[in-house]
């Protein structure tokens, strides 16, 4: 049966391409997922378990293909978007990916969430020569075109984060102290990582570091435990509850530290409020995107393009959610890989246009931010901006920053 | 797949069938385990494989707590410790996959027997409490700093898959998907073996003892202490040896695929399956792996909630699981037959 | 301040959390003698109750009344319609429906209020940090409702003919029936009230730590440790068992084993305890006669 149904395929594949080139004729022929009114898009998330606050990611890109598919879709095929819940786990996320590629035989995957997640089937899409687009992660290994040719993330790496502001701390503090909090997991050690790389030999001397399970109640131990080093600056790698914790905690103990918080947890209805907003005075963060609640962005036309968006196609999706902007940003670079493949959807050739993406704007990324990419780089998002917290809102500070792998 | 496994739980359920009769059992069998070598596509066929794997984890669960009533909800963490011993030989010190088991197995053995012994001391809910939190701290533990040199840390470790040997590409065509599923098979039907040798003879009858009534199998001069013990670590060496198949044929082992998730699903299967029931511990494998996707398409929002629920459910109108079940209708069949 | 001096401090906050988590799970235990693993996930659903009734508009301490008695009908109703019908069955099954409870009650909050992390307000604002900043005045209310209520339940539990009969019910249901006491009645009582025990526990812990549907998961191992450290059945020692374990993990995070191995100390207290001492610190030896 399945011979069948991939003949079929071919067959009306063919029909179409017909009047077209030869070349793109067998191109077309060899292109799962795709017929000649559909291309065929899977992703895995975390539907259920205790990641699922992620889940949104993937609501916001199917409103996204609705939208696409409103508007009379793209190559004049509609596009349709299937998730898979991996509950986080990746041997699910290996099983899940495996469903996609070879039972529902997509065209290719895009934005699967997270870092073990995505290792699990890294070498698999990649023997297969599925295009892996676009992860949900901020490791930095998805930039390996010689070896992962078909793997390619999206964001800013964590690590380039890290590199960011401890170059920032040398200049502003030459001989501080540097406390790192991280959470002790594949996210927190980025924060490590890109530490490690701007300081070399003397990180030893220069940082002392503690780290937080998920698990942990609280993290009031590991802040009592760095301040006691006599630290002046603090750069912290956790999830949002413990960013919120930490901020307040900071604040209460009269810590006065230059603080840095990892972009993941800096929306100001998850982390700001909750932690007080006038106990964040000060803190810095970097990031590429435009913060929704920031007034600045009020009257933008790229924010308000978003909100459009929202209001049209998730009505009761949360605003204050930065999940929906991330979205929104990732959805558009993959429609705009989408348009430029013309009428050839075949794996090398999305693949293909992925890895040709010339500089661009996006509606939900600060000015000056591009998305791009090059065959011999696959670091999309390069540039990030510092800013600092002023009460009430992100004050961006200094020039948009180019992180390594530029 | 299962009719391997089933045969001799069938056969003592009539214990006159005959010789011929249980041969026309496992020709059945053996051709139903073997049947979807042909049948399924490599994506099925992986499920199929984690399914056996999985019933194979259960297997080992049912052998402390449904045989022996050793609850536990930890079992998760010797699956843990079985995967990563495989994953650390053979990805840090290159040796083949089929050394790596008897030594997983022995590991696994070993870390059970060690939990076994407080076990002794610790009655029904606190024995949970105690592997509930084990199957907690066991990733906190692999990802630690003292061991990442061996474990890979929070990146986890990657391997291969056992490759079909030489010999018998050079005969048949076969996939490394249909090889690894042979392997999980055959494996998991040793063990199955092993297990139904231990459980229907004399061991098995003392282990049953114990949990229904410890203090008569003490007057019978059992040593209550060293049964227990040893339940434990049989149970542990074979769900160790499911943890190590599971890291072969996903390739891949990091803290994240161990979680306490991953205990509470064994034990879920092992109750839905048929608890001290080994034909149970087959449909406790298959129900591991297949519900969480059934439960996806009931509803996307909270497949959790619909998995809590299917196990109460199970508690209250089948507490002997989908193998009671089974045995029953086949009761009822055979009743009408004769 | 003195780093120990500080951690000492930072371990007591902690502690507080769990004493008050440990104290519902002994609460529970006295009512029913049993460990509810879905505690944690009953009082987390609560907390969100009540967030409902606050951002519906009504006052903090109306909210907390009305919390309280939504949480109190649930117990009952889940004693009643969950565990009526098992309430014979071996001990395996209750573990089971445990579980089950655990999964349905943990993400059915979680599908209904989503997973993002929530802000939940203090009756004890005002009057800035205290103690070099580690103990807030909402930490030092909660403790005080922690304290409060291990009064009344102490009073309730040894003072009052109901309270008494609870215990008798729990402690040997046949007995209890043969002297005209309505175990079933108790039982289902006493659900309840470790229920909306439960929710205060939860209302206080949520400032802390912020309240998500996870809220729970990590603090109960902890409580677990401190209700078996001070004794099962004990809730004064269960109250201390958490203080306790609050400041061992602290010290031992911040001296010995080092952060990430904090919740490996709690199972080896709970083992420790388990082993060694079966009734706790404070704990009344009980025999069992086969």
């Amino acid at each position: 049966m399945t011979t069948t149904r991939r003949l079929l395929l071919a067959g009306s594949a063919g029909a179409i391409a017909a009047p077209l080139a030869a070349p793109r004729i067998a191109a077309a022929q060899e292109a799962p997922g795709v017929t000649a009114t559909e291309i065929h898009i899977g992703s895995t998330n975390a539907l259920s378990g205790p990641a699922s606050s992620y889940s949104v990611i993937s609501r916001c890109l199917e409103g996204m293909f609705r939208r696409l598919n409103d508007e009379g879709g793209v190559g004049g095929r509609r596009v349709r978007f299937t998730v898979y819940d991996d509950g986080y786990q990746p041997p699910r996320t290996l099983e899940q990916t495996r469903r996609l590629v070879e039972r529902d035989r997509v065209a290719f995957l895009f934005n699967q969430l997270g870092t073990p997640t995505n290792n699990a089937v890294h070498r698999y899409v990649n023997q297969r020569r599925v295009p892996h687009l676009f992860l949900a992660t901020g490791a930095d290994k998805w930039a390996n075109p010689r070896e992962f040719p078909y793997t390619m993330g999206w964001q800013p790496s964590y690590r380039v984060e890290a590199q960011i502001y401890t170059k920032h701390v040398l200049e502003q503090r030459p001989n501080a102290k540097i406390a790192l909090l991280y959470q002790n997991d594949d996210f927190g050690r980025d924060y490590l990582h890109g530490v490690q790389d701007v300081l070399g030999d003397r990180f030893r001397a220069m940082v002392v570091t503690a780290t937080n399970e998920a698990t942990d109640p609280t993290i009031d131990s590991q802040i009592v435990q760095l301040q006691a080093t006599g630290a002046d600056v603090l750069i912290c790698g956790v999830i949002p509850r413990f960013a919120a914790q930490a901020i307040r905690r900071v604040h209460d103990i009269g810590w006065r530290p230059m603080m840095f918080m990892t972009n993941v947890s800096v929306s100001v209805g998850v982390v700001m409020q909750p932690a007080g907003v006038e106990k964040g005075v000060g803190l810095i963060t970097s990031d590429y995107r435009k913060d929704q609640s920031d007034p600045a962005w009020a009257n933008d036309p790229g924010m308000n393009e978003w909100r459009q968006f929202m209001q049209r196609y998730i009505p009761d999706g949360d605003l204050g959610d930065n999940n929906y902007t991330y979205g929104y940003g990732v959805g558009a670079t993959m429609i705009q890989v989408l348009r430029q493949c013309g009428n050839d959807f075949s794996r090398e050739n999305v693949m293909n246009q992925a890895r040709n993406i010339r500089p661009m704007q996006l509606a939900t990324l600060l000015p000056g931010v591009m998305v791009q990419s090059q065959p011999d780089n696959y670091n999309v998002i390069r540039q990030m901006q510092l800013q600092r917290w002023n009460g009430s809102s992100w004050e961006r500070f200094g020039n948009v920053i180019e992180g390594a792998g530029s | 797949m299962s009719a391997i496994q089933d045969t001799p739980t069938l056969a003592a359920a009539a214990p006159r069938a005959s010789i011929a009769r249980r041969s026309v059992w496992l020709a059945l069998g053996l051709a139903a385990a073997l049947a979807p070598l042909w049948l399924l596509e490599s994506f099925h066929l992986f499920q199929l494989t984690m399914a056996v794997i999985m019933s194979l984890a259960v297997l080992g669960l049912n052998i402390v707590t449904g045989y022996n009533g050793q609850i536990s909800l930890g079992h998760g963490a010797f699956f843990a410790i079985g995967a990563y011993v495989t994953a650390i030989l053979m990805a840090q010190a290159d040796w083949s996959f089929y050394a790596t088991l008897p030594f997983a197995a022995a590991v696994c053995g070993m870390v059970g027997y060690a939990v076994g012994l407080p076990a002794l001391r610790l009655g029904g809910l606190y024995l949970a409490l105690v592997t509930f939190s084990l199957a907690v701290a066991v990733p906190q533990l692999l990802k630690h700093r003292a061991l990442e040199g061996w474990t890979g840390g929070v990146q986890g470790l990657f391997l291969m898959k056992p490759e079909p040997p030489a010999w018998l590409t050079a005969r048949v065509a076969i996939t490394p998907d249909q090889f690894m599923y042979l392997v999980a098979l055959v494996v998991a039907a040793l063990c199955y073996l092993l297990a139904w040798n231990l459980i229907r003879g004399r061991i098995g009858r003392a282990l049953m003892a114990t949990r229904d009534h410890p203090t008569a199998a003490e007057a019978m001069g059992m040593d209550i202490a060293a049964l227990k013990t040893r339940a434990f670590a049989v149970s542990a060496m074979i769900t160790g040896v499911a943890g190590a198949l599971s890291a072969a044929a996903v390739e891949f082992v990091a803290p994240d695929s161990f979680t306490f998730l991953l205990s509470i699903s064994l034990f879920v299967g092992m109750v839905v399956g048929g608890v001290a029931s080994i034909l149970g511990s087959v449909f406790g494998g298959l129900f591991v792996l297949f519900v969480p996707n059934i439960a996806e398409s009931i509803s996307r929002a909270a497949p959790g909630v619909i998995y809590g629920i299917i196990l109460i459910v199970f508690l209250f109108v089948l507490p002997d699981g989908v193998a009671g079940l089974v045995r029953r209708v086949l009761a009822r069949l055979g009743g009408r037959a004769s | 301040m003195d780093a120990f001096l500080l951690q000492l401090a930072a371990g007591i906050a902690t502690g507080g959390i769990y004493a008050s988590v440990a104290l519902a799970i002994v609460m529970i235990y006295q009512a029913t003698h049993h460990v509810n693993f879905a505690q944690g996930e009953m009082a987390t659903l609560s907390t969100f109750i009540a967030l409902t009734f606050i951002q519906a508009g009504f006052p903090y301490w109306v909210a907390f009344g009305a919390t309280l008695a939504v949480s109190f009908v649930m117990g009952a109703l889940v004693e009643r319609l969950i565990m009526r019908p098992v309430q014979h069955a071996p001990i395996l099954t209750h573990v089971g429906v445990y579980i089950g409870m655990l999964l349905i009650i943990g993400n059915l909050t979680g599908w209904v209020f989503g997973y993002t992390t929530k802000v939940f307000p203090s009756p004890f604002e005002g009057g800035g940090p205290m103690f070099g900043g580690l103990l807030s005045a909402h930490q030092l209310g909660s403790v005080g409702v922690t304290l409060g209520v291990l009064v009344l339940v102490y009073l309730f539990f040894t003072k009052t003919s109901l309270g008494l009969a609870m215990r008798a019910a729990a402690y040997n249901p046949r007995s209890a029936r043969l002297v005209g006491i309505r175990v079933d009645v108790m039982l289902a009582l006493g659900w309840g009230l470790a229920a909306a025990i439960g929710s205060v526990a939860g209302m206080m812990v949520a400032p802390i730590v912020f309240l998500d549907p996870n809220m729970m998961l990590g603090i109960l191992l902890y409580a677990f440790a401190g209700a078996l450290l001070g004794g099962i059945d004990n809730p004064p020692g269960a109250v201390a068992g958490g203080f306790l374990v609050g400041v061992l993990e602290n010290l031992a995070g911040a001296y010995i084993v080092g952060t990430e191995l904090k919740l490996s100390v709690a199972l080896i207290i709970i083992i420790g305890v388990l082993v060694l001492k079966p009734s706790g610190l404070f704990g009344r030896v009980v025999f069992s006669r086969v």
